[in-house]
């Protein structure tokens, strides 16, 4: 039992009640606490962090109970780093949303802390059920985030997420109840024991409950069939919360790798990768697409968003082939895509509010303030999304075709990963050069000046790349780690063993 | 009553799919709604259907499962929550766009192709 697995899902919760009773409050007491409670979760995790470094698992048992009768919290070094990456990017655009988007609804720092409650509680948990409640939790608060800002724009493409969510929620439900009326538990260690012995009919059911498993996490990273919802809702949020929204594909991609690896791993008989083989294609053609989006995109916004796509199948390519080192690749290329991706959002809605009328879309207008500033910060976002040496992308990128063996696979990902790189290239130099260099004659009518939180959060989350290439060699040690311990499966499993806090002490 | 059960969440699920495919926000909420009822009864059935039982081990030959009921008890409450949600959107969708179609509106009737319209001439 350790306390502290409990308090990145506490802290964001008791803040986000205070919040949520103080919405008339004055802005500037709300934003303290706000920004203080970020401050907190960020440290939590830290702390979290540097206990996984040993590699041990650490468990919380909710109420006592001996697992698998209880909901676990199960902490390793995935799961620290999952919660360390969301803490970051949460602070930087927390600070981002400071900058006056978290104005016009009283409850932004409320739905913003309960979004990092339940990405938390998705990292942390071990029980399958309470993974389904956490992704409840954080899409209930990305309802109200994707809708903040006002105006009829958000309308509809927040229809269609949450439509399509809630879909996604009740096939969720079905194959979470497929799987248990066979193995007849819920928690995961439990669940990779029980699935081995699963024979005879019984084995059909778990298999269409856990390819439908696979359909639901799929439609939360994005992947192919299930991505179109994703571009124009993400183009249409407010900048902060398309920053973090950066992170919510890659729970899908988190829930992927936990659920799949240790469920049905190599260990699990007849059920032994099961979907694996369909999400490596799967992974090639969503990568394609998102080449293709991004050179089609009118607007900045949507060239990144593309780019989030772009980056889920990159990530999913060498997870479905599943070896050690395309692990640690991914883990890798996961950290620096995410900071990236969120700092190109925010700067994109940089530009977009001093290029005037022009906003953020891909056309010639009148020169804009700031430019020298904003400019050096897209080039530096573009330079590590396409994948272009010496930034963070390009190692991730290096590491993921490294981590292909010789073969049918390393032909395919190499052709689609390479040539798709320089497609994505063209589409930012296309964007670049557009926005930042040709201008018309004219000027704007007073375009808003950059403010201390806005540029400091933007030019942050782009410097972590740097920082990201700094640290390449503990970083790549440590997904290296991640790796290994995730496919050691026996360790995991000892989770079930641990005693409970007795009735003496 | 397996088949009644059986029967009762294909209905449901099978009603809630088509609907889900209408073009209105109104059936579309409607969809969702009994394809989450449809949900919540398969969840029920997951611990195996019987009558008068109790919900403890050892004490009978037979025992209900408690932890379905459990996890339909936590659906229920999160799928209510959902649609509150979703009516309230689809209303200020239709407030918004003055049309309760789900993309906001109607989709713009296509020009004919050279081919139909020389099909029609004929």
């Amino acid at each position: 039992m350790n306390h502290w697995l409990t308090a990145p899902i506490l802290i964001p919760l008791l803040g986000g009640i205070l919040q949520a009773f103080m919405g008339y409050a004055p802005i500037q007491l709300r934003r303290t606490l706000a920004i203080t409670t970020t401050v907190l979760i960020l440290g939590a995790s830290l702390v979290l962090f540097s206990m996984a470094l040993d590699g041990d698992y650490r468990m919380y048992a909710f109420g006592n109970w001996q697992p698998p009768f209880g909901i676990v919290l199960v902490l390793d070094r995935l799961a620290a780093f999952m919660v360390v990456m969301t803490s970051v990017l949460a602070l930087f655009a927390h600070i981002f949303s400071l900058g006056g988007s978290d104005e016009g609804n009283r409850q932004f720092h409320t739905l913003f802390l309960f979004q990092l409650m339940g990405l938390n509680i998705a990292f942390l948990t071990g029980d399958l059920f309470n993974l389904f409640v956490a992704f409840e939790v954080l899409l209930i608060a990305s309802y109200g985030l994707l809708m903040h800002g006002g105006g009829t724009i958000r309308t509809v493409p927040g229809l269609h997420y949450v439509v399509l969510n809630l879909i996604g929620s009740a096939v969720f439900l079905i194959s979470v109840g497929m799987i248990y009326s066979v193995t007849g538990t819920l928690n995961m260690a439990d669940l990779a024991v029980r699935v081995q012995q699963v024979t005879g009919e019984n084995l059909q059911l778990v298999k269409a409950g856990g390819m439908m498993l696979l359909v639901v996490f799929a439609l939360k990273a994005a992947i192919l069939p299930l991505c179109f919802w994703l571009p124009r809702a993400y183009a249409k949020a407010t900048a902060p919360v398309a920053a973090l929204f950066a992170v919510m594909t890659k729970v899908g991609v988190y829930a992927i790798l936990r659920v799949y690896l240790l469920v049905f791993g190599d260990q699990a008989g007849p059920l032994a990768n099961l979907g694996m083989d369909w999400l490596f294609p799967l992974a090639l053609v969503t990568m394609a697409m998102g080449f293709i989006g991004a050179l089609g995109a009118d607007n900045l916004r949507s060239l990144v968003a593309w780019q989030v796509i772009i980056s889920v199948g990159t990530l999913l390519a060498p997870i479905a082939l599943g070896s050690p080192a395309g692990l640690s690749a991914a883990l890798f290329y996961m950290l620096s895509t995410t900071w990236t991706v969120a700092g190109l959002f925010l700067v994109a809605s940089l530009v977009a509010g001093q290029r005037g009328t022009a906003g953020d879309r891909i056309v010639t207008a009148p020169p804009m303030r700031n430019r020298t500033f904003l400019s050096v910060l897209f080039m530096v976002g573009a330079v590590a999304a396409a994948g272009l040496p010496p930034l963070s992308g390009f190692v991730g990128k290096i590491l993921i075709l490294q981590s292909v063996p010789a073969g049918v696979e390393m032909a395919w990902l190499w052709g689609v990963l390479l040539m798709g790189s320089f497609l994505s290239l063209v589409a930012y130099s296309r964007a670049g050069s557009i926005v930042f260099w040709r201008t018309v004659d004219g000027h704007l009518e007073s375009p808003p000046r950059l403010t201390g939180p806005t540029s400091i959060a933007a030019g942050a989350l782009i410097a972590l790349t740097l920082a990201i290439v700094a640290m390449a060699g503990p970083i790549n040690k440590y997904t290296d780690a991640t790796a290994a311990q995730l496919l050691d499966h026996t360790r995991y499993l000892e989770i079930l063993e641990t005693p409970v806090v007795g009735e003496e002490n | 009553m397996e088949l009644i059960f059986a029967l009762v969440i294909g209905t449901l699920t099978a009603t809630g799919v088509y609907l889900l495919l209408r073009a209105r926000t109104f059936p579309v909420v409607v969809g969702l709604t009994l394809l989450s009822y449809g949900v919540n009864l398969f969840l029920f059935s997951t611990g195996r259907l019987a009558t008068g039982q109790q919900p403890v081990l050892g004490s009978a030959e037979t025992y209900s499962d408690p932890l379905p009921q459990a996890l339909v008890l936590t659906a229920i409450v999160i799928g209510f929550a959902m649609t509150a949600f979703v009516v309230v959107l689809s209303l200020r969708n239709l407030a918004d766009n003055e049309d309760d179609h789900v993309d906001g509106r109607q989709p713009q009737p296509t020009e004919p192709s050279k081919r139909e319209r020389e099909a029609g001439s004929k």
